[in-house]
């Protein structure tokens, strides 16, 4: 049930469904394609970025919110930090308990490391849970991983790195295999045949979906998996500073209990980071689909090691947030439902864009008729949106689709009595994903030695924009092998002296350049959504508050 | 438009009881941004914010209704005299096994679980479960060794655990889920010979030439490819 001041959008959109059912929006030319992004993407807005001073890095562009923490000061003063005091020593260590973490995790033991793995929240608590469409693997006939290649290629701009690009779309076959083995349900025909769906920007349907709980179900299966071989992890500890050692390589990491504050360091042969995102930095004031951690955590203890980030200056806004209603603002509507079949429409019920393009372009065209041509429909609290029509979809593909292949959406609207079978879902761009990230080769190895980092906190596969269904594989194709070349590497390094020089050196870096009283602590560890300080604190007061909360996240 | 919702003030406030303790709130926040308006810095009880990893499971009634009811705090609007509290951790069984050595049985799934035959049928488990799912019945199959329509019933669960906090007789109903869906996946699920059939040809090296040959093309090259590339209809 909408309001009935949005009954009326409605109605025009019911009136031409009909119609719209046989019209087909041709697919935008590169030429087209690009002065709509420069107009309307919020990346191509030079307001919101500005050039790192300091590290790696210095003089590339990042959004601002991720530059302050890129460029903040190390929560840890190494004149405090007694490096004899080792709670755990492990070959392997892994920063991070979603898809990626758990996959290193799982492949680092296999390979026969003493593995242990960190999260700052709990086990699985990741954007991982939240992937609900698929993961992309060409294992049709009518397909192929050269197929799979040129889509990636083509959806982030030719600029991704071709040997990662390589390594994800050759994996991809071998990693939809592992996680059925390990028990994943996939939707398949009753011939044994993979249920494959379309998405944006690809030329072959393969996507390999779990309902619309994908990253869900692989979540579930690799943490009961971890669970099973015993794989000690601890939970509720962020990591907030690695540690290096005096051969120049990371050693390990310190750790803070996120509720009691209680100090861990941990010294390893290797370290895997796979901290994911950074939604909840909220880049543009955008609303995020991701989870409550996503705070580019790993991006910043790998920045302060020497290892150096790619296209961090470009994000990806998922075209099809929910804009009505307020309690699910910018939560995740799935690109399954346009790629079972629903258009976008605005508030006259036109199509305007044709819905299967990739994410970055559907984003632009979103904005571009909301802002430009005043075509979308407000809501009261401001926000505005156009209607993503999944009524459509039992027309196209017979009534109960939407029922078994969207569980979850038509869960999460009909808890505020939106029926989207037969009622269209309003809809806006928010921030969904971090293109960019940590620069590792094939086997997750970053510049820095012993460090090695997958999943969303690594850039390069995906180019300037990532396509649907290729983060919930490239999780698990990086997982993988960042697991195995860290046991690997475990096994042949020699261990020196562990040492937080590197911080002290930061520190200095930080003073010289003018910014250690700028800037703030990070990594950030959680956003801050609490009440502000109250009116009748004085100053001095909200000072060792907000400090106390940094402290406390 | 960061994380929690707006809290205008023009916005009409509702009392909410956190634990027994009266704040006012905002009309129209969920429980978790609710929470968060009254000044609690969430560690616990907060996850995905967006109803699917089980982090914010939570138990309310109402002042003058003393039925319990429950749901996810990111997805559940706050209501006039809600009581409430949050159950973000509850301890549970679970069975440690190697999927490789077990069978996809009813057999197996007792062996692994026998408190089952402990069931009773309160449906305690099915009025509790924030996603609406059928568990006491998912729990009936499992005990008939049902593993498919266990699979099938339970596919939504996002392992709150309200279902075993609330059971009398200590099942972890969500666990026992797992197992099934996860023994489905890996032995009852028909496979998907085509899978296999590329897995191989990847390993002979049979796309190896494409792709080198796609690796070495220069922007123009790769960018005609892309625009003259033939796109499978989406149905």
């Amino acid at each position: 049930m909408y309001p009935s001041y949005m009954e009326q959008s409605i109605r025009k959109v019911e009136s031409t469904r009909e119609r719209r059912l046989n019209e087909t929006l041709p697919r935008l030319t590169e030429t087209e394609k690009g002065p709509l992004l420069q107009a309307h993407h919020p990346d191509y807005i030079s307001q919101g970025m500005r050039d790192l001073s300091v590290g790696p890095n210095k003089g590339d562009r990042a959004p601002h919110e991720m530059a302050d923490l890129l460029e903040g000061n190390s929560r840890v003063d190494p004149e405090r930090i007694d490096l004899t005091r080792v709670e755990y020593d492990v070959d392997v260590l892994v920063i991070g308990g979603g898809g990626a973490g758990a996959s290193a995790a799982l492949l680092a033991q296999e390979s026969g490391a003493r593995v242990l793995l960190v999260t700052k929240l709990r086990l699985g608590d990741a954007n991982t849970v939240g992937a609900q469409a698929g993961t992309q693997a060409a294992d049709r006939p009518e397909d192929s991983p050269a197929l799979h290649y040129i889509d990636t290629m083509g959806g982030g701009h030719f600029a991704n790195t071709p040997e990662l690009v390589e390594a994800l779309v050759k994996d991809a076959p071998s990693v939809v295999k592992w996680l059925e083995m390990l028990g994943v349900n996939w939707d398949k025909n009753p011939d044994g045949t993979m249920h494959e769906l379309s998405g944006g920007g690809a030329s072959r349907r393969r996507l390999h979906s779990a309902r619309d709980y994908t990253g869900l179900e692989e979540m579930r299966v690799l943490r009961d998996e971890m669970r099973n071989r015993n794989i000690d992890y601890v939970e509720f500890a962020a990591a907030i500073e690695l540690i290096m050692d005096d051969l120049g390589q990371v050693a390990g990491a310190v750790l803070a209990d996120m509720e009691t504050n209680e100090l861990m360091l941990v010294r390893a042969r290797a370290v895997v980071l796979a901290t994911g995102g950074m939604g909840r930095l909220h880049i543009q004031g955008f609303p995020t689909t991701n989870h409550y951690g996503a705070t580019a955590d790993g991006l910043v203890l790998a920045y302060r090691v020497g290892a150096e980030m790619l296209f961090i200056d470009t994000m990806q806004y998922h075209p099809t947030g929910a804009a009505y209603p307020v309690q699910i603002l910018g939560q995740l509507v799935t690109e399954k439902v346009r790629t079972l079949g629903a258009q976008l429409a605005n508030t006259d019920g036109e199509q305007f864009i044709m819905p299967l393009e990739p994410r970055d372009v559907v984003a632009a065209a979103i904005i571009r008729e909301c802002q430009e041509r005043d075509k979308g429909v407000r809501v009261p609290t401001g926000q505005v949106g156009v209607w993503l029509d999944s009524p459509m979809i039992d027309m196209i593909r017979g009534d109960g689709t939407v029922a078994r292949e969207l569980p979850a959406m038509v869960r999460q609207f009909g808890r505020y009595d939106i029926d989207i079978t037969r009622e269209p879902m309003l809809v806006y761009p928010t921030l969904h994903y971090q293109n960019g990230g940590i620069r590792v080769d094939v086997q997750g190895a970053t510049q820095t030695p012993g460090l090695f980092a997958a999943g969303e906190c690594i850039g390069g596969v995906h180019g300037r924009n990532r396509l649907i269904g290729n983060s919930t594989l490239d999780i698990f194709v990086f997982g993988r092998r960042a697991g195995r070349a860290a046991a690997t590497w475990a096994q042949e390094a020699k261990q020196g002296q562990l040492s937080l020089e590197h911080v002290k050196r930061w520190q200095k870096e930080m003073e010289e350049a003018g910014l250690s009283e700028k800037r703030p602590s990070s990594p950030l560890l959680l956003p801050d959504y609490a009440r502000p300080a109250p009116e009748y604190m004085p100053e001095h007061s909200k000072e060792t508050l907000a400090a106390r909360r940094i402290r406390l996240a | 438009m960061t994380g929690p919702a707006k809290t205008d003030t023009q916005v009409p406030l509702v009392d909410i009881y956190v634990m027994g303790k009266r704040y006012r709130v905002p009309e129209g926040l969920t429980i978790l941004t609710a929470l968060e308006h009254c000044g609690y810095r969430m560690i616990r009880g907060c996850g995905c914010r967006a109803g699917f990893c089980g982090a914010c499971a939570t138990v309310y009634n109402f002042k003058n209704d003393a039925q319990l009811r429950y749901a996810l705090a990111c997805q559940k609007t706050v209501e006039p005299d809600m009581y409430l509290v949050q159950i973000p951790f509850f301890p549970a069984a679970r069975a440690s096994y190697d999927l490789e050595k077990v069978e996809p049985t009813g057999e197996q799934v007792l062996a692994l679980y026998p408190d089952l035959v402990k069931c009773f049928g309160c449906n305690n488990c099915t009025k509790t479960c924030p996603q609406e799912l059928e568990t006491m019945w998912y729990i009936s199959d499992a005990l008939r060794g049902d593993i498919r329509e266990v699979a099938a019933k339970s596919f939504g669960c996002v392992m709150c655990g309200l279902c075993a906090a609330r059971c009398p007789q200590g099942l972890a109903q969500y666990n026992i889920a797992l197992l099934c869906r996860r023994l489905y996946g890996r032995y009852l699920a028909p496979r998907s010979k085509h899978l296999d059939d590329r897995i191989a040809e990847i390993e002979t090296g049979k796309f190896d030439e494409d792709l080198n040959n796609l690796k070495k093309l220069d922007g123009p090259d790769l960018r005609r490819l892309y625009a003259e590339r033939e796109i499978e209809p989406a149905y």
